[in-house]
């Protein structure tokens, strides 16, 4: 399928939606960017609705992707949310041994996790999120969709407001 | 100065590839070259652009289109920079004389280098699309070369 231009995406059922406010926000971001820590911190502590999707750029953060897959396979165990809090909390440490230690905390079962998170479904689930981030303009990490205007690094105080 | 436009044909130009040997308009017939003209090496939002079209290099080489690196930066700093980001993406550099390739498409900003640009030329020679961002702060995404290229 072609890498040209199309709409950003609505949240879908499978979509990783954080919040209980309803969802007007879609970071596209990944684990190895330190911005990105900065904003999921700021966007963790509003309480707001946002929907989160994948954009690892390997050349740019080698474990980017490595990452993401195992927040997807932590996601298939209903844990989603947890590993994703955890990879953000320690961005130094995302080599595997500290993926196994972060899954093993969780109470994962190891073997699953592992399995999962080389699966061919898994890395479709990730490249499917890029994809659309690619499709939609995105051109940097995080950016940030509200009301479906992307909004290209960590945005300020006056737009996380509109939340 | 203005960016080159779609329809014209290709100027004449002489850029030296990482191996020193200089490529010209006469190298690009019969290829569809992307030439991505970025301001400088290891700055922030060209390494950005470098990563970010990396990623997606299969995707371009299965539409047929082959992606240059293009900026006024000596040879040896755009192998320092290539290798540091880890890209295959070919350079190609207009260090000397300086600017002279970026001035014939109509890239070359004032303050001594490229402008954040991208030309596309058709195997033909014709320029098929060309795009300059509106400060070279901006990332194009790669969605718009995709466009160009269908």
């Amino acid at each position: 399928m072609s890498l040209g231009s199309a709409p950003l995406p609505g949240i879908a059922a499978d979509d990783h939606v954080a919040g209980s406010a309803e969802p007007r926000a879609i970071v596209y971001a990944d684990y190895e960017c330190p911005f990105c820590a900065v904003l999921h911190e700021r966007l963790a502590s509003r309480g707001v609705g946002w929907a989160f999707r994948h954009f690892p750029v390997k050349s740019k953060h080698p474990r980017a992707w490595a990452a993401a897959c195992a927040a997807e396979a932590a996601g298939l165990q209903g844990r989603f949310w947890e590993l994703h809090d955890l990879l953000y909390g320690d961005q130094a440490r995302l080599e595997d041994p500290h993926l196994w230690e972060r899954a093993q905390r969780l109470g994962l079962d190891l073997d699953r996790f592992e399995h999962d998170r080389r699966s061919d479904a898994v890395q479709a689930r990730v490249r499917r999120d890029f994809e659309s981030g690619i499709r939609a303009g995105v051109a940097t990490t995080p950016t940030v969709f509200i009301d479906g205007v992307a909004h290209p690094g960590v945005p300020d105080d006056s737009i996380l407001d509109r939340l | 100065m203005s960016i080159i436009g779609a329809g014209e044909p290709v100027p004449q130009f002489s850029l030296a590839r990482e191996d020193g040997s200089r490529m010209t308009q006469d190298d690009l017939a019969g290829q569809t070259a992307v030439l991505v003209f970025y301001p400088f090496a290891f700055s922030p939002v060209c390494t950005d652009q470098l990563n970010l079209y990396e990623e997606v290099l299969d995707q371009f080489t299965a539409q047929g289109a082959t992606l240059y690196g293009v900026s006024c930066d000596s040879t040896w700093a755009q192998k320092a920079f290539k290798d540091k980001l880890g890209v295959t993406i070919a350079q190609l550099s207009d260090f000397e004389p300086k600017g002279e390739a970026c001035r014939a498409f109509g890239v070359y900003h004032r303050g001594g280098f490229p402008q954040r640009a991208i030309v596309i030329v058709a195997p033909d020679g014709v320029v098929k699309w060309s795009y300059q961002a509106s400060s070279p702060a901006e990332l194009p995404g790669a969605n718009l070369i995709f466009d160009a290229l269908a």
